[in-house]
């Protein structure tokens, strides 16, 4: 399939006068193969032809392989590589600094699920505006093989055994959570993946995107949930989702013509398109949304695509009532109250 | 009267069930006093409990100026019959006890002056509704010592007015109770006590606050942008006054915010989004207590590490662990120094009254993005929560200081180049740059593993020793920018006492009482940061035997100094004690005497 998108070469410059070059990381250090590499390249493809200028974003993450990629992309976007789990927090507070740069969080399972799980679902609940990726491996890498809270039960880690415990899907817990955008993807798929992280920028509040993003070293066997084979034999697309900024052409794409399309119209003012399949999937239904999860997990399917959407509850930022300039470039006279204004409270006091 | 009258230098022990609304009496007795001119204090001791357990409020009276606690209760008034028997053995001889008269209880005390009270029945009689009638009840013993101590009704009426902010209705229904109580007295009781108040001037020019608002008036004036906070006694009322005068000094005409306040779901989240804020160019802060720290000290040390500015109150309480959460101590400052693991002090800054929780307030936050470190605050639940009078808060005498940051012009002077992490002006401050930035050279990557000057990933040894060298320099730096200590010296003096913090109270009075009754002179010295200044070196220098007075087990701070002057340790003798009360100036002469003797 041919997006208009993809046909721009890389040397091409897009409306913000970059070219994709401007818009790469350092090499990655990662395992060669690695799921988060194509995630990391789909951010970079997003985000270029998105137009978005790389200094109106910040990065964060927090530690594990996933938490290394802000580095492998957006070089000129500033970027914050915190403490174990606590990814959120960082992100929730360097939003009200200037509310016209972007936050994109990138996680992991172990990061998001086990050791912030309370910030993450916290910061579902207050609807940070940031795009937030867990790339999900089912596998703790970068200490080599231990499981984690994703993992399925019953799988064999060579030096762990079998897992015993259920594991915990991050989009039933995002839903849970009140989440106003929950998606989930597949390292493999990089139209689904890109398109799903441009809907997911464009979104204004938090927006949930797991990425399930095999583990080629320590999680890979064909029958685990994570592992390229299973995924790509047990995935189960919801929908064809393709980005269209509001203000370019919309050009028709021959995966459209089986089912019906429905748009579902962004907070930006753009839009995305689901295509259905087998059924009449809404996904402004929270309650079709768990279902649906249930359903697939009774299955033992891989459900992609994007599974909830919610636009009108305000950002985190919104409820503040800032004041127009961003805070850190506000002046002393706009912080420091005037000097009668201590003699008042001087007074207040007994 | 035959007994010689002791005026305005007494303390009144006020017991009651917590959840009694008792508080409000409280403070109107203490307020009345104050506008009498008469200098108090007040402290409250209470449960970490909502309703039903004992609690006792102390206001020390002392026309010298004293404001330390003091063990002896010369006026105790007991409303609760739980601690009746405890509260009845509490008065000191030839004192006075006041007690509701519905407590059966047999009274066992001849050397000291007995007076029931009708509360019950004067609040039954009040025209309040039924359900205020408990609360009210409290009044009846303001009413009572009105009479009895000669109590101006004036001054009760200002303090009523204060707290009910002019409200008529309330502030003549609990009138009505205190001259009722005061009348009841005037016909019923035979004062044989000696104690009475009247009308002084040793107030004037000052006010009445608390050190956790004093700090968060004082944050809103050093121009705090982003606060996230969790609850914790005895914090929360740091975070809730910003709540409270946020909206009055910070709204513009249009109302909109200059600023965010946030509760967090814990300390970690709480401390991890004022680094993000101050990660990003925001003046952050957090406020907690001991239980917080801990939680906190993993962001901590990122912070110190990745050189983000940020304001961190810890209002200490008893630890460790969950501890006595509503009692005061000195015990975090080791913790606290050392935050977080791996090589590193912290910044810390010791208000030792609430003009300077106002003062450090403000201060912290341009130490903060001047060295761009986390900068401690260490108040305390006594300092914090407590009524203290205080100067009138001083407006900031300088302008904010904002640092080495670097904004889209200052890049383009500089030709675009810079690094994160370079030691450009050899005092271990580099320059940053913040999100919002959007010159295209600004970005870096803030990272907490190892990493070189340009803020790149880096293993090599030699970059994290130059690193680590640096943030030396820096702390290093940092000490020519602390607020150095009060001194009180007077040449040819061999002993020298080093406190901080809300200590310095109990050990002024306790130099005066070292010199009256026994003779002995000491200098004194109140540190008020760490790192110490080079003054702080040189009264102990100058000093044969240094006593360090503070409010813990250990002597934390003797630890730390023992640690910075090895040399000068053997001069060190520790005053330390911890029980979860304020040291009082008594226990501080016999120990220092005692250890004296063995000179």
């Amino acid at each position: 399939m041919t997006t208009p998108m993809t046909t721009i070469s890389v040397g091409q410059v897009n409306k913000a006068g970059l070219t994709k070059n401007e818009y790469r990381g350092l090499p990655s250090t990662l395992c060669p193969g690695c799921g988060h590499n194509s995630i990391a390249n789909q951010i970079i493809t997003a985000c270029y032809e998105l137009d978005i200028v790389p200094e109106n974003v910040m990065k964060f993450s927090g530690i594990g392989c996933s938490s290394k990629s802000p580095a492998y992309f957006l070089n000129r976007s500033f970027g914050f590589n915190g403490l174990h789990g606590r990814m959120a927090s960082l992100a929730t507070g360097a939003i009200f600094a200037d509310t016209s740069v972007k936050a994109i969080g990138i996680s992991g399972d172990g990061d998001t699920a086990s050791i912030g799980m309370g910030g993450f679902k916290h910061t579902v609940r207050r609807n940070v505006p940031m795009v937030y990726i867990i790339e999900n491996n089912g596998v703790y890498g970068l200490t080599k093989g231990q499981f984690s809270a994703t993992a399925e039960v019953g799988l064999n880690l060579k030096h762990q055994g079998i897992n015993q415990y259920m594991p915990v899907d991050i989009c039933m817990e995002a839903l849970a959570s009140n989440a106003t955008f929950v998606a989930r993807s597949f390292a493999g798929d990089s139209k689904q993946v890109k398109e799903l992280i441009k809907a997911a920028m464009s979104h204004h509040g938090i927006a949930v995107l797991d990425i399930i993003s095999p583990c080629v070293t320590f999680n890979n066997e064909d029958n685990a949930f994570h592992s390229y084979t299973w995924s790509k034999d047990h995935e189960a697309p919801l929908h064809e989702i393709s980005y269209v900024p509001k203000l370019s052409e919309i050009i028709l794409q021959e995966d459209f013509e089986e089912g019906t399309v429905r748009e579902v119209t962004l907070h930006d003012g753009s839009s995305v398109k689901l295509k259905k399949l087998e059924h009449d999937y809404d996904p402004t239904s929270r309650w079709r949304a768990l279902q649906m999860l249930e359903e697939a997990q009774r299955d033992d399917c891989l459900v992609t695509g994007l599974i909830y959407l919610e636009e009108n509850r305000p950002a985190l930022t919104d409820m503040y009532n800032l004041v127009d300039t961003p805070l850190n470039r506000l002046t002393e006279t706009e912080m420091r109250p005037a000097r009668p204004t201590l003699d008042k409270i001087n007074a207040m006091m007994f | 009267m035959d007994v010689k009258k002791i005026t305005n230098d007494f303390s009144i022990t006020i017991a009651t069930v917590n959840g009694s609304g008792s508080q409000t009496a409280n403070v109107t007795l203490l307020r009345a006093f104050f506008k009498m001119g008469i200098p108090v204090s007040g402290k409250n001791l209470f449960p970490s409990n909502i309703q039903g357990l004992p609690t006792w409020y102390t206001i020390r009276l002392s026309k010298d100026g004293y404001v330390a606690r003091r063990d002896e209760q010369e006026i105790v008034v007991a409303m609760n019959p739980a601690s009746f028997a405890k509260d009845l053995a509490s008065v000191a001889p030839g004192g006075a006890f006041y007690y509701s008269d519905d407590i059966k209880f047999a009274i066992n005390r001849s050397d000291i002056s007995i007076y029931p009270m009708p509360t019950k029945l004067l609040a039954k009689n009040s025209d309040v509704s039924p359900n205020l009638r408990d609360y009210i009840a409290n009044m009846v013993y303001v009413g009572v010592l009105v009479q009895m101590l000669g109590i101006k009704m004036e001054a009760i009426q200002q303090a009523l007015t204060f707290h009910f902010k002019g409200k008529e209705g309330p502030i003549n229904s609990n009138l009505g109770v205190i001259r009722a109580g005061a009348e009841w007295a005037a016909q019923n009781l035979k004062k044989n006590d000696p104690y009475i108040v009247e009308q002084h001037d040793r107030t004037d020019g000052l006010i009445m606050a608390d050190g956790n608002t004093a700090g968060a008036l004082g944050a809103i004036y050093g121009g705090i942008e982003f606060a996230a906070w969790y609850p914790i006694t005895p914090a929360s009322s740091l975070a809730e006054s910003l709540n409270v005068y946020l909206p009055q000094l910070r709204q513009t005409k249009d109302g909109k915010h200059t600023y965010a306040v946030l509760q967090a779901e814990d300390e970690i989240a709480a401390i991890g989004m004022a680094v993000g804020a101050g990660w990003a160019g925001l003046r952050s802060m957090t406020s907690t207590s001991g239980p917080g720290i801990s939680l906190m000290s993993e962001y901590a040390g990122l912070a110190h590490f990745a050189e983000v500015p940020i304001v961190i109150w810890d209002v200490q309480r008893m630890g460790p662990s969950t501890g006595l959460p509503t009692r005061t101590a000195q015990g975090d400052l080791t913790a606290v120094y050392y935050l977080g693991h791996g090589d590193k002090q912290h910044v810390i800054l010791l208000p030792g009254s609430v003009q300077e929780c106002f003062e450090f307030g403000w201060k912290a936050f341009d130490l903060a993005e001047r060295l761009q470190t986390p900068i401690f605050v260490l108040s305390d639940l006594d300092l914090g929560m407590n009524q203290w009078m205080t100067k009138p808060f001083e407006y900031p005498d300088v302008h904010m200081d904002r640092g080495k940051i670097l904004w889209e012009a200052d890049l383009d002077k500089l030709n675009n180049i810079w690094a994160r992490y370079k030691d450009v002006d050899g005092d271990g401050i580099p320059y940053r740059t913040v999100a919002g930035n959007r010159h295209h050279a600004a970005a870096y990557f803030t990272r907490g593993t190892g990493h070189d000057e340009n803020s790149k990933y880096s293993e090599e040894s030699g970059n994290w020793e130059t690193n680590m060298l640096r943030l030396k320099n820096k702390y290093d730096t940092a000490r020519t920018m602390m607020p150095e200590p009060i001194l009180e010296e007077t040449p040819g003096t061999k002993v020298g006492l080093i406190t901080y913090g809300s200590s310095e109270a109990a050990v002024r009075e306790a130099r005066v009482l070292l010199e009256q009754a026994e003779g002995f002179k000491t200098d004194f010295m109140r540190m008020r940061a760490l790192p110490c200044t080079p003054e702080v070196f040189n009264f102990i220098k100058n000093h044969d035997r240094i006593y360090i007075i503070e409010a813990n087990r250990d002597g934390q701070m003797r630890q730390i100094l023992s640690g910075l002057i090895p040399e000068q340790a053997p001069k060190f003798r520790s005053a330390a004690h911890s029980d979860g009360l304020s040291l009082t100036a008594r226990w501080i002469k016999e120990t220092i005497l005692a250890q004296e003797e063995k000179v």
